[in-house]
Order: structure tokens, then sequence, then C-alpha cells
């Protein structure tokens, strides 16, 4: 009976294995056969040929259309990790915000913050992105004309300008030089991501906080505690073991999500891969690059989350 | 103090309401009339007016339009009966095979008189509503396979099974369609080739099962190791074991959070814009293009946003009542 049954799971590893190799092995060789018959060259030393196209704005790296394709995807990583670590701060901010909100005891406070989470929620992240993108470039005017809420600050359909450490900017032709620029595309995905995300952080947060237990509270105010001392010291550290976790996931959801830049034509990883697939037809070499640099991200993050995790306990 | 802070909040929300409100209601413009929307300085609801077709059925032929108008409506109640409980039963997958047969002939045509229309020209609300129904249909006894798996004792099994979902769940969508729309074609032998839509539906299907199948693992998760014993007690093989006693019961327990998984798929599948398909915000962006209609974005999102909200809210209610009955039957 034993050997019998030991032999049976043998079998069915064995059976599982032996299919996924023979799909494996048909794809690989149906691809060799493909790539053949268009003569495309598979490996990555396309990586080293002149791009020749110019990408909207770069940042750490400098870029022009005479580098290789190796640095704009090298430029597109960064642009994705500048709006990724930009997007998950902001996000979590708000987020934590809007869950404090809900759980305050103003009805309005809580009333609007419950309103923003179900709607953000339920409505796809890429019409947000959509709708930020319209508002910004239909819905503010051109840079001769630009809201200035604050001195120095102007919001033009070309972009947002903000004094910076190169000076105040100002206006200079058509549109406005000098200062820090946030283009209408960053500022869209910026926008967009973090509202998003932070629909979903303030449940988090939320579930945290209820997560503790009443007589925790009860406890601490009991001993004289004012209420911002009681989340601060009694809450917060309980609740933040509650909270890392899915958090985690929604930080990863973030970065993936920003991978929708492609749509509204800010030059992220997937946006320049696409670019690249499309000028040297290196499909697989693309979605292999896009594919193993979100994985590396993915378990990067969850590595640090998991580290912050541990140190909580 | 706080009474005080109350009522800033009450009036700065009202003041809110009421500027969106004059925005959207009161200075707004409903006729189908570009000149006037542009002399306004409210909203432009003509604009939805005026390309209220080209938005729900994509470019379908004009004259065929109540064909995909009444397939949207027949999918919209195959959903809404699905929903209660009582019709849980085998009849429900019978209903579902007539229906879906049904909405074929009606989409697809070339019998009973009606003119043949390719599935490339379909498109709007009805994309999106079949590209959900059938990535849900197809994902959702693949996802159950990769939770078996992946519980199961045979590590080759369970390693291949955790191999798919965590690649899958850790890429972005967009990559997995990406993957669907150039390297398929490479994958199939030569003279073999696939429509767009059916390679984004199958990269939605990929997509989804893995999702869904960590779902089903929370659900299975949850089974009492006594229901495996007292299952092996009563002689019965692995096959009996998993689907007479195990998947019941770890399904039903799983139906709340498996509809918020249905909620982010929807959503999701408006992503197949990226790839060039016409789903429902495809039709929206496309009508955008239109010169003489140049500028209503935030109208037309919003309409967008709108749509998917009715959708979507709506089964995030259902999922919350289930959640709330879960208890009464046993859950």
């Amino acid at each position: 009976m034993a050997v019998n049954l030991k032999a049976k799971r043998l079998g069915v590893q064995a059976l599982a294995a032996a299919l996924v190799i023979a799909a494996a092995a048909y794809l690989v060789f149906n691809t060799l056969a493909n790539l053949e018959a268009r003569r495309i060259a598979s490996g990555f030393a396309f990586l080293w040929r002149e791009a020749g196209f110019e990408v909207g704005e770069s940042t750490f790296f400098a870029y022009g259309a005479a580098d290789p394709y190796a640095r704009a995807l090298l430029v597109g990583l960064a642009n994705t990790c500048k709006v990724a670590i930009l997007g998950i701060v902001a996000a979590t901010v708000l987020g934590t915000a809007i869950g404090l909100s809900r759980l305050s005891t103003s009805p309005f406070l809580k009333g609007a913050s419950a309103a923003y989470v179900e709607f953000i929620r339920n409505v796809p992240l890429l019409v947000q992105l959509f709708f930020w993108y319209a508002l910004l470039t239909e819905g503010l005017p051109p840079p001769r004309e630009a809201l200035a809420p604050l001195p120095g600050v102007f919001l033009t359909n070309r972009g947002l300008f903000f004094p910076g450490f190169s000076g105040v900017p100002e206006l200079q032709g058509f549109n406005f030089t000098g200062g820090a620029a946030l283009s209408p595309e960053f500022a869209a995905l910026l926008i967009g991501l973090s509202l998003y995300t932070a629909a979903f952080i303030a449940e988090i947060v939320r579930a945290g906080v209820m997560a503790v237990r009443r007589d925790q509270w009860h406890a601490a105010q009991a001993l004289g505690l004012e209420r911002r001392h009681v989340l601060r010291y009694v809450v917060a550290p309980q609740a933040l073991r509650v909270i890392v976790p899915p958090l985690t996931s929604q930080y990863l959801n973030l970065t993936k999500n920003s991978s929708l830049a492609v749509a509204i034509g800010y030059p992220d990883l997937v946006s320049i891969a696409n670019t690249t697939i499309n000028q040297t037809g290196q499909a697989i070499e693309g979605v292999a690059i896009i594919m193993a640099v979100y994985l590396v991200i993915s378990l990067a993050i969850s590595a640090l989350m998991n580290w912050s995790n541990a140190r909580l306990r | 103090m706080k009474k005080v802070l109350n009522l800033f909040l009450l009036l700065l929300l009202l003041w809110l309401g009421w500027q969106f409100a004059g925005w959207a209601l009161f200075r707004a413009v409903w006729q189908p009339d570009a000149t006037a929307c542009r002399a306004a300085s409210g909203a432009c609801w003509g604009f939805i007016v005026e390309k209220h077709r080209l938005i729900a059925f994509g470019t379908y032929p004009y004259e065929e339009h109540w064909r995909p108008a009444l397939s949207s409506v027949l999918l919209v109640a195959l959903w809404v009966l699905s929903a209660w409980r009582v019709f849980w039963k085998p009849r429900l997958i019978f209903i579902w095979v007539v229906g879906l047969a049904t909405i074929g002939v009606l989409m697809w045509g070339g019998v009973f008189g009606l003119p043949y229309v390719e599935n490339e020209r379909w498109g709007g609300l009805i994309l999106t509503l079949l590209l959900t129904t059938f990535g849900l249909a197809f994902a959702f006894p693949l996802s159950i396979l990769l939770a078996l798996g992946r519980r199961s004792e045979l590590p080759t099994v369970r390693a291949l099974c955790v191999a798919y979902i965590e690649l899958i769940r850790g890429v972005p969508l967009v990559s997995v369609l990406f993957m669907a729309s150039v390297m398929l074609p490479l994958f199939l032998p030569a003279g073999v080739s696939v429509d767009k839509l059916l390679r984004a539906q199958i990269a939605l299907i990929l997509f989804a099962a893995a999702y869904l199948a960590e779902v089903v693992r929370g659900g299975l998760q949850a089974i009492a190791q006594h229901q495996y014993d007292t299952a092996d007690a009563l002689g019965l093989n692995y096959l009996q074991r998993t689907f007479l006693i195990v998947l019941p019961q770890a399904l039903r327990i799983a139906v709340p959070p498996l509809v918020n998984t249905c909620i982010g798929f929807f959503k999701d599948t408006s992503l197949v814009l990226i790839i060039g398909l016409f789903d429902l915000l495809s039709t929206i962006k496309v009508s955008l293009n239109d010169p003489a209609w140049t500028g209503f974005g935030v109208e037309a999102y919003l309409f967008a946003a709108a749509v998917y909200f009715i959708f979507c809210y709506s089964m995030s209610l259902y999922s919350r009542r289930l959640e709330a009955s879960a208890g009464r039957y046993g859950g």
C-alpha cells in the first residue's frame, strides 16, 4: 500500500513536470522558428545600439537620442522609481490621514472620508489618470495666463512650476524657465497614483486601529493620557503590526500601477521598453526586461518590509 | 472648539458641493452644440449626448446597435440572476450557456438574417462586459486548480503553482498584456494566428487566475483539519474529498473576497485600451479625437468614472451584504 502510494505520488509529479516541460519546449521551438523566419536575432545585443528617440523627461541620468537603448531603459527605470517613491510617501501620508478621519467623532469628517474611499476605490485607476491629465492640460490656463496660488508657484497647462534650487520660475517666451517643474504627465501620474492608493491605505489604517482592542484605549485614558498620546504610544505600536503586511502589498501595487504611465505618455520603464520593442522587434527581450525589473522591485520591497516588520515585533 | 471645527468643515463641504453643482448642473450645457459648450462656463454634457452611440457601441455597424445593446442587457441580467442565492444550483450553468450562446448569435450574427459582424468591430460597454465575463469564467476553474496545487503535498506540483502565482502577481498587468499582444504571435506555429481580442482575453484570464487562486487558497486554509480527517476516515479518495467535502465549504467562505477580486478585475479590463482594444474607456477616449469636440476630457472621464462606479459600487454593496449574511448561512 505505502509503496503503491509513493509510486503514485512520483508518477503524478513526473507527469506534471513532463507536461510543463513539453509545453515550454513546444513554445521555445515555435519561437525559434518564428524568429528565424522573421530574421530577428535574439539576445540582448540590441541594448548597445543607438536608440535614436528622445525621452520627454529624465531623472538622475542625462540622456540624448544618440545614447544606446540600455541608457534609455535606465532613464525609464529612474523615472519609474521617482514616481513610485514620491507616490508611496504621498499615499501613506494622505491614506493615514483619511483612515484616521474615518474614525473621527465628527460626522462630516467621517462622511467625507468614507465617500472619498468609496468613490476612489470603485473607479478604475486608468480613468482617474486620464481625468487628472485632462484636468491639468485642459483645465489649467496657458503659461501667459498662469494661475499663481502662491508667489513663485505657477500652474499652467504646460506643467506646474515651483521655486527650486535653481531659483524662481520666470516667464520667458511661451513657457516658464528656472525653478523646479513638474510635467503634466508626471503630475497627473503622481496625483492619480497617490489619491488611488491612499483610499486603499486608509482602509488598512482604519482596520489596523480598529483591531486594537477597546480596553487598550480605556486603560490608556484611565492613565490620564491625552487622545493624541493614546494614539502615539498605545494604539499606533499595536496597530502597526496589523497594518504593515497589507501596506507592503499596497506599495507593491502602487509601483506596479505606475506602469499605466504608458497610457498618458510619462516615460517610465514600460513606456520606454514599449518604444524599444516597436523599434527593434525584440519583443521577448523587452517584455523579459519589464518583468524581471518588476519582480526584482517586488522582492526588494517585500524584503524591506519583512525586515521592518520583524523589527516591530 | 470642536463645534467650531465641525461647523467650518460643514461649510467647506457645502461650498465645495455648491461649486461642483454650479459647474456640473446649473451652468452646464446639455445640448450637443460645441459652440454653446465652449461659450459656457459649466460642464459640457452635450459632448456625451453627441457621442453616446460611439461610446456605447464603438465601431459596431450603426443600424445594428440594438444587438450589442440587447446583449449588454442580457449579460447584466445574467449577472444579477447569479447574485441570488436561490439560483445557486446546477441549473444556473445551463442558464449561462443558453444566455452566452444567445449573446454570441446576437453579436456575431450571420444566422437568422442577422448580418455578420467580425469581432474587430465590437466595442464599448459590451466588450468590457464580455472581457470580464469570459475572463472570470475561465480564470475561476484555473484558479481552483492553482490553489489546490499550491496546497498539494507533492513538491513538484506545489513549486510549479507557487512559481506561476508569484510570477504573475509580481508583474504589472500591462506587461502581461504586452506579452499576449507582442509575444504570443511568436509562440504559435507558423500560419496560426490569434486575433487581438482573443489575445487580450487570454492575458486577462492568466492574470486573474493568479489573484483568484490566492483568494481560493484563503478559503481552503479556513477549512479545519478534521474535515480532511473525517473524509479520509470515510474512505474517500483525494478527488472525492476535495470536490465533495473541502471545496464546497472553502468556496462558500471565499465568496465575499471573490466578489471583491471580481470588482478589481472589472476595473482592470480597462487596461486593454493600452494594447488597442475598444472597450468602454477606449471608446470614450477615441470620441475625444473628433476635432470639433476636443477639450472636453474632464467631462468625458467623469462620465466614464460614473459608469464604472455604478457597476463596481453595486458589486461591492452586494459583497458587503453577503459578508453580513455569511453567519446566517453557516458561512
